[in-house]
């Protein structure tokens, strides 16, 4: 794609992701960790950051690291907790609790869908700031009349996942974050809803020429908010960056903050105003190190993952990983197996999970999903009629045989549908003459023609392919 | 009547908590406004809580270990809905919402706290005149400071205000003015006491400690405050103290090293007059029975620059949460980063404006390796030689403070000068390790010198058997 877009060019991206982990609690003291509620409500002196409070790490965060890390195939190693100073007002203690030198998971790979590994560089534990709206002056601190914090989220546990560079394209990039959002709902460690912020990314962007091996000069673009967002915010940083090459000038390190409504990117800082953080160990807390033991137990109690699934699937449905990748991130995956092993037509399984229960199963059972593909390579329904029949099974639930009685869709006799298709022939006796004796293409043509002549007059109860053989019968006798 | 005998007076109906506080209470009235030791004396609370106790005792129920013992704490320790300003402007008006976990065990003991106690601002000084609400006066001379940064405690314990005091300690802030004040003040093993509720000034270095009038009493106070806390990661998972056979077991047989380096060698600045009680206390402990001998602790004489790296490193980034955002006073301004500088700027103090510079200084980018970073290499290295001092001695000996207790303004204008107050001190706090100050002898001012006893980690019980004996001698003589 971005090939296209900037021809000669190489985009390089890397990408850190911000997940917010699924726990009660948050990381360093009870208050709840709950998304929503009236402001300032899930707090306590720790996420406040009350003079003499001190933080207690949260065991269950931990475990849901350690998962994270597993999965992502990293090193879990003894880590240390590190302060990370900096004034915001939505920064309760003015530092955050962070990870620097030696993070929980370390040096580990993701697997996209078609095969390739992308690089972990680390994935850390971290605390959630709060939550800041700035009124009036467009929203931005700077201008605002007054600004209002929200300490909700500050405290909440979060694991930040850096990718290495290694993403070539925006595709790449939402392949990426698609696969990791899959991996963490698989082993329960975030929710992974981008939309309710529980799933953040910041992108590293630069470009070079088309092979070339040395990296060009990065911008991180910050506030991206869905995947489309951030498809469209590689393409205009990468487009940016080449503009300022290919006119001579230097691309500048920078932050950038993405604009959704105007679909651009805008310096929020340079490398020269970037914070020094002053880093040093968190002196409240102990080092982190977790048993060979409980990291075994952790590792044995892991859910399948998605790459894993997508081979199984594949092997049961003969076709390749690839071509289930969307079964699976939607987590039907299991539904499907289910079916193809009650008997279901493998392919019949993939195409409906792709096209007709793609919002979801509803009230479908993987029992009525089996039989109702039955009734269809049986003949019994048609495909069109197999559509509406599962349509009804999504919403209200039940019986397909008795949902299709109901809709009174009954498998015609064959022998009555002969007859119909000779009725129908005589009365149109150039069109079966242009079938019998014309080309391939003519003959799709007029085939077309007679099946639709039969659906009308069966309101559509008709299966198209046993009208398909029968004039193909009567044509060859 | 000693802290100690308080609780069992009580019981036996001698006396009762509000009898004993109101005699406090009345010392109080005499003298506070002459010596400063509060910055809030809490009559009514204290009233309420003692009624409380009386009434428990008057059931035959067992109100605690401290029963009605009046206590002062310092005002760095956090008091649900009481202030707790750190003497500083920054935090007034502010009451927690919550006790520090050793203020639930005090109230649980039975003790009551009669008020909070003055300090250098946020426990930085060696004085008590950084208090933004001016300076605590020594009550054995009011021309002299009490020491710091716990004055306000180890006053009130030397003005009979009340038997104990809490106090904290980063770098001396106990020993030190219980040396200048007369009083024993101890320093337990970091970890020992939860720091849950203190406001922190460098967390890796503070700790929570007693001031009392007796070795014993603040045994009684320590083991009634220490043990594991789940609300600080730091703290050790040990069950409170049990000092009760050390105070009577005397020091035959245990192996003593005086540090040479704080005792006329390395280290300048030590005073002849204290020089030469360290030698009576010496004399002391080896006619008790123990081996006393000078030994070398080559790396204390880097303690103080480690110190004055590492403690305000971490005090940067411990009092950046002060910035008019969610609690204390606020200096209005055009914008938000405009008003987090003018309320800082007017909420704290030189030596705290002084601590932070510094502190953000060594941790900046480029500077980091240079300063903090070999700062944490000597603290490793006085750690390996303190472990190797106590490979051959049960316990280190060395004066508590270069001089007897100095007149006020006498070094406000030269930090430095200031800063070698805490010289004999800062190493136990850099090692973790426990130290108590006792009083012993007295200066040719007449003022009172502190010998200090430095044990190894987790030691105390070791320390205060050689406390109770130097007490029982300075006692002898005078």
């Amino acid at each position: 794609m971005t090939g296209d877009i900037l021809d000669g060019w190489e985009t390089v991206i890397g990408l850190e992701v911000h997940a917010e982990l699924a726990t009660n609690t948050k990381l360093f003291s009870s208050a709840r960790n709950v998304f929503g509620g009236e402001p300032n409500t899930n707090i306590d002196p720790v996420s406040l950051g009350l003079p003499g409070s001190l933080p207690v790490l949260n065991k269950k965060a931990v475990e849901l690291a350690i998962r994270v890390g597993l999965a992502l195939n990293c090193r879990v190693q003894r880590s240390v907790f590190a302060r990370k100073n900096y004034f915001y007002p939505d920064m309760p203690k003015a530092y955050q609790i962070s990870q620097f030198d030696l993070p929980i998971n370390e040096g580990g790979w993701l697997e996209l869908p078609d095969g390739r590994q992308i690089g972990i560089e680390r994935a850390h534990l971290e605390e959630d700031t709060g939550k800041s709206s700035h009124v009036g002056g467009g929203g931005r601190i700077h201008e605002a009349d007054y600004s209002l914090v929200d300490y909700n989220r500050a405290g909440v546990p979060l694991i930040e996942i850096v990718g290495a560079p290694d993403l070539r394209s925006a595709d790449d990039a939402r392949e990426y974050v698609a696969e990791l959002r899959s991996i963490l709902v698989a082993i329960g460690a975030s929710d992974g809803k981008m939309e309710e912020g529980s799933m953040r990314v910041d992108c590293n962007v630069s470009v070079r020429p088309q092979g070339n091996q040395e990296f060009g000069t990065r911008c991180e673009v910050k506030n991206i908010n869905s995947l489309r967002s951030l498809g469209r915010a590689i393409e205009y940083e990468a487009r940016r960056q080449v503009d300022i090459i290919t006119s001579g000038q230097q691309v500048e390190q920078q932050t950038r903050h993405w604009d959704e409504a105007d679909g651009r990117t805008h310096t929020l800082r340079s490398k020269e105003e970037a914070f020094d953080y002053r880093y040093f160990s968190e002196p409240d807390l102990v080092p982190l190190d977790p048993s060979p033991e409980w990291i075994t137990e952790i590792q044995e109690s892991q859910p399948s993952l998605p790459r894993q699934r997508r081979i199984d699937l594949a092997k049961a449905s003969k076709t390749e990983p690839r071509d289930v990748a969307l079964i699976v991130q939607k987590d039907l995956d299991e539904f499907a197996l289910s079916a193809i092993e009650k008997g279901a037509d493998a392919s019949r399984v993939l195409v409906h999970l792709a096209n007709n229960l793609a919002d979801g199963v509803g009230h479908l059972t993987e029992d009525a999903f089996a039989a109702l593909i039955h009734l269809e390579t049986s003949g019994d329904l048609s495909a069109t009629q197999a559509k509406t029949v599962l349509a009804d099974l999504v919403d209200k639930g039940g019986d397909p045989d008795q949902v299709a009685a109901d809709h009174g869709f009954e498998a015609m006799d064959t022998s009555e549908l002969d007859a119909l298709i000779e009725s129908i022939i005589n009365e149109h006796p150039d069109d079966w003459l242009a079938f019998v004796q014309g080309d391939a293409e003519e003959r799709k043509k007029k085939s077309g023609f007679f099946v639709g002549q039969v659906m009308k007059m069966t309101k559509g109860q008709a299966d198209g392919k046993v009208v398909n053989d029968i004039l193909l019968h009567r044509a060859e006798n | 009547m000693n802290a100690r005998e308080i609780p069992s007076a009580i019981r036996n109906g001698e006396t009762t908590a509000k009898e004993v506080l109101e005699t406090h209470l009345k010392v109080i009235q005499n003298r506070e406004e002459e010596i400063h030791a509060f910055n809030l004396v809490m009559e009514e609370e204290a009233r309420n809580e003692a009624e409380r106790i009386d009434a428990l005792a008057a059931k035959g129920e067992d109100p605690g270990p401290l029963t009605g013992i009046p206590i002062a704490v310092k005002d760095n320790v956090c008091t649900q809905g009481v202030p707790t300003t750190c003497s500083s402007k920054i935090l007034d008006g502010w009451r927690p919402p919550y006790d520090a976990t050793i203020i639930e065990r005090l109230r649980d003991a039975g003790a009551v706290i009669v008020g909070k106690t003055n300090l250098d601002e946020f426990a930085m000084g060696a004085s008590t005149e950084n208090s933004a609400f001016g300076p605590t006066r020594n009550p054995l001379d009011t021309t002299r400071v009490p020491g710091g940064s716990s004055g306000g405690s180890a006053a009130a314990v030397a003005a009979g205000f009340a038997p104990l005091a809490i106090g904290s300690d980063t770098g001396g802030s106990i020993r030190q003015p219980a040396a200048l004040c007369g009083v024993v003040g101890v320093k337990p093993t970091y970890g020992r006491v939860s720091r849950y509720g203190l406001v922190a000034f460098a967390s890796s270095l503070d700790q929570i400690g007693p001031f009392a009038e007796t070795v014993a009493d603040a045994a009684l106070l320590l083991e009634v405050i220490s043990g594991h806390d789940p609300l600080d990661t730091t703290s050790i998972p040990e069950p409170p103290l049990d000092l009760s056979t050390a105070l009577t077991q005397g020091v035959e047989g245990l192996r003593i090293g005086v540090i040479d380096e704080l005792s006329g060698g390395a280290i300048e600045g030590i005073s002849d007059d204290v020089l030469g009680c360290l030698e009576d206390a010496v004399q002391a402990l080896t006619s008790a029975g123990a081996i006393v001998e000078r030994t070398s602790v080559p790396s204390t004489v880097y303690g103080l620059s480690a110190y004055y790296v590492i403690a305000p490193a971490e005090a940067s980034s411990n009092l950046a949460r002060y910035d008019g955002v969610r609690f204390g006073p606020r200096v209005d301004a055009k914008t938000t980063s405009e008003m987090m500088v003018a309320t800082r700027t007017a909420g704290f103090g030189d030596e705290v404006k002084r601590r932070i510079m510094l502190g953000t200084y060594a941790l900046s980018a480029g500077y980091y390796d240079a300063y903090y970073g070999k700062s944490q290499k000597v603290r490793t290295l006085i750690m390996n030689d303190f472990a190797n001092a106590y490979k051959k001695y049960d316990l280190l000996l060395s004066p508590t403070a270069p001089t007897t207790a100095f007149p006020l303004g006498d070094k406000t204008e030269d930090p430095l000068q200031m800063y070698l107050q805490d010289i004999c001190t800062i190493s136990s706090n850099l090692a973790g390790h426990p130290a108590m100050s006792v009083p012993f002898g007295e200066g040719t001012d007449g003022l009172p010198v502190g010998i200090q006893v430095l044990a190894s980690a987790m030691d105390e019980h070791t320390m205060f058997r050689a406390g109770a004996v130097l007490e029982a001698s300075n006692q002898g003589k005078s």
